[in-house]
């Protein structure tokens, strides 16, 4: 179960095949953590929007400024408005299609 | 007008003002050598291992600032510059390796000399790139030369597959030549309240880094040191940011850095931590450094500020650009007991004379050589012991005149960059400090200064061991000497004569002076052997773990 102890980083990313790569490295290299990750392309397919659930705690700014480095990055919003039940609902995204 | 792939990237090359490519060919990347027979602006360093051709990239970089560009093929060729470019990153230098790579079609075939280029240096550049078309050419290598040189420099790979580099298209016009970005403007009430508690500080102490060279502050800051009296310490990335025969200067802090100036550290009621990066290396324990200061940090990478530790006053900017505000809004101020307390703890500054044997002490040999050579000239260090002698003795005088590897420590950086340096500054010396250990690492690039014939001088501290490996064996476990000994240590002098470059050697010399001072004004290359002893260790130290002031052998004077 998802809680309001998570928040929403939202990012606006060049679209392209390593564009992932570079995201979920990041985390993975400087040991933050990921707990959920929701993307898709907009705008044609030139960019991706990607939201990741990441806990609330000290170590957001850090991420922010991290990923702020990041060339194919080109906005980063933090989302207090979010629906947090839509990533513990995500097996329904498959169930719809069966 | 029609152009390959290949004849793309050699022209934007040149447009970018590209003179020198260090690489090695072969099967991915043949079409871009076939591209670069035609060119006639750039000359091609062919080095003998692809680690040495990006330390070649990086030793012209580091000592004139601009980017430089390496080549090597696909698989096992880019794999060899993996070294080069992390070490890049660390130190944040601006290179920009081009790797072949496998046809387009064959990407993700396991096919021959196929490795993931793109997936293994992603950790380790600023950016990189794997160009899908001809067309994105002209976007993506401008768009790198903006990205290696903008705010914090650092690395940035382009792999190109073999088809990419043969694709023929229409070129209609050029695009603009890439150029680093400007930096965001400043905001002057942030560096007038960083002046006020400046200003109102009984002690503050400057802690400069790579930052202060990178972006070629040493002057203004020399006037904001003198202007208030502030005392300044280096890491080992800011040596040259600083003139070494001021009084203002305590040489390097941290792990083997002066006692005294770990000490001062430790009283500093207001710390200017300018262009640095709270490195463990220069900190000692983060917990216990400058407990008593009120940091004040200013750095080109947001993401630097309170990484480590929260700052009292800020400044994402460009070093140079705030040094120029703060100049005027710091008052004169001659503190003069604070200067007394420094001058107090100079003494403690110089550095651990004692030596251990009868062997003349390395750091004399690193002062004569200090004293043969002319200001500009360009000094390399391996790693290890004769790293931390050379930045705790060598005077470096101008900015971009010491070259080492901080971050990484990458051992076998010292000889190809010394290569890359004499490269990009011709008429000057280039001294290579090396060790034993070290130089055998890319001692395979003697054959690459041989081709070159370029005044460096390739010095090897050479004490048949693992020198730092065996101290602290010595120190921490308790001596239990594994693996830091050579069984056998080669014949450097004959080596080098074989490769074809002069040697002498210093073993049971009289006037160790005299064929110094032959060496370092000849012409060409050469090497020289000195001895030393195995059992002299770098002093003082600080242990891993300890705080700055709970060095070993700090009292020993």
């Amino acid at each position: 179960m998802i809680t309001k102890a998570s928040t929403i980083i939202e990012l606006t990313v060049r679209n392209h095949p390593g564009v992932m790569s570079h995201i979920t490295g990041l985390f993975s290299r400087r040991g933050f953590n990921l707990e959920g990750i929701l993307c898709a392309q907009i705008g044609g397919g030139r960019q991706s929007r990607m939201y990741l659930l990441v806990k609330r705690d000290g170590r957001i700014p850090q991420i922010i400024k991290q990923l702020q480095k990041l060339c194919d990055v080109v906005e980063i919003v933090l989302r207090e408005d979010y629906d947090h039940t839509l990533f513990d609902r995500m097996h329904e995204l498959v169930k719809r299609k069966s | 007008m029609k152009y390959s792939g290949a004849e793309i990237i050699i022209r934007l090359l040149e447009r970018q003002g590209i003179t020198i490519i260090p690489g090695i060919p072969g099967g991915a990347n043949l079409p871009l050598y076939d591209a670069l027979y035609k060119s006639r602006k750039i000359r091609h360093i062919l080095a003998r291992h692809e680690q040495g051709a990006g330390f070649i990239a990086q030793g012209m970089a580091r000592s004139s600032g601009r980017a430089a560009v390496c080549f090597a093929t696909s698989g096992p060729g880019a794999t060899n510059l993996i070294t080069a470019i992390a070490d890049a990153k660390l130190d944040s230098i601006p290179i920009i390796a081009i790797t072949g790579q496998v046809p387009t079609a064959c990407l993700g075939t396991d096919a021959f000399q196929e490795v993931d280029t793109y997936g293994l240096t992603l950790p380790i550049t600023k950016h990189n790139f794997l160009v899908r078309s001809a067309k994105e050419l002209l976007r993506v290598i401008p768009e790198a030369f903006t990205i290696a040189e903008s705010g914090r420099p650092g690395p940035v790979v382009i792999d190109v597959p073999k088809d990419v580099q043969s694709e023929t298209i229409e070129v209609p016009a050029w695009p603009a030549v890439g150029k680093p970005c400007p930096g965001k403007p400043l905001d002057k009430s942030i560096l007038r309240g960083m002046a006020s508690v400046i200003n109102s500080a009984k002690q503050p102490l400057l802690y400069i880094g790579g930052g202060i060279v990178h972006s070629a502050s040493r002057e203004s800051l020399c006037v904001l040191a003198k202007k208030n009296s502030i005392p300044v310490a280096s890491t080992l990335m800011g040596l040259g940011g600083f003139p070494p025969d001021d009084p203002l200067w305590l040489g390097m802090l941290g792990m083997h850095g002066a006692a005294g100036t770990n000490r001062l550290l430790n009283e500093a009621d207001v710390l200017l931590a300018f262009g640095v990066r709270f490195d463990d290396r220069a900190t000692g324990n983060i917990a216990k450094f400058c407990p008593r200061a009120k940091i004040i940090h200013i750095d080109i990478d947001d993401a630097e500020i309170n990484k480590l530790r929260p700052s009292f006053r800020s400044a994402n900017a460009d070093i140079r650009e705030a040094l120029r505000y703060l100049v005027r809004f710091v008052h004169a101020d001659p503190r003069e007991q604070w200067m007394r307390r420094v001058q107090e703890m100079k003494p403690a500054v110089s550095l651990s004379k004692a030596g251990r044997s009868r062997h003349i002490h390395p750091r004399e040999y690193i002062t004569m050589v200090g004293m043969l050579t002319p200001a500009d000239t360009i000094i390399t260090t391996d790693v290890g012991q004769h790293q931390m002698w050379v930045a705790q003795y060598y005077p470096v005088r101008e900015s971009r005149t010491f070259l080492t590897s901080g971050g990484l420590g990458t051992m076998g950086f010292g000889l190809p960059a010394a290569i890359g340096a004499g490269l990009a500054n011709p008429g000057r010396r280039v001294v290579c400090f090396s060790g034993d250990g070290s130089l055998l690492m890319n001692i395979q690039e003697l054959a690459t200064l041989a081709d070159l014939q370029s005044n460096v001088t390739v010095v090897v501290m050479n004490n048949r061991h693992l020198g730092l490996v065996r101290q602290q064996q010595e120190l921490f476990y308790d001596r239990h000497y594994i693996a830091s000994r050579f069984a056998t240590n080669p014949d450097f002098c004959g080596l080098a004569r074989k490769f074809g470059i002069r040697s002498y050697d210093l073993a049971g010399k009289k006037r160790p002076s005299a064929i110094l001072k032959k060496a370092l004004s000849g012409k060409g290359p050469c090497l020289i052997n000195i001895p030393i002893d195995h059992t002299e260790n770098v002093m003082p130290m600080v242990p891993p773990g300890a705080a700055n002031h709970e060095m070993i052998g700090g009292n020993e004077q």
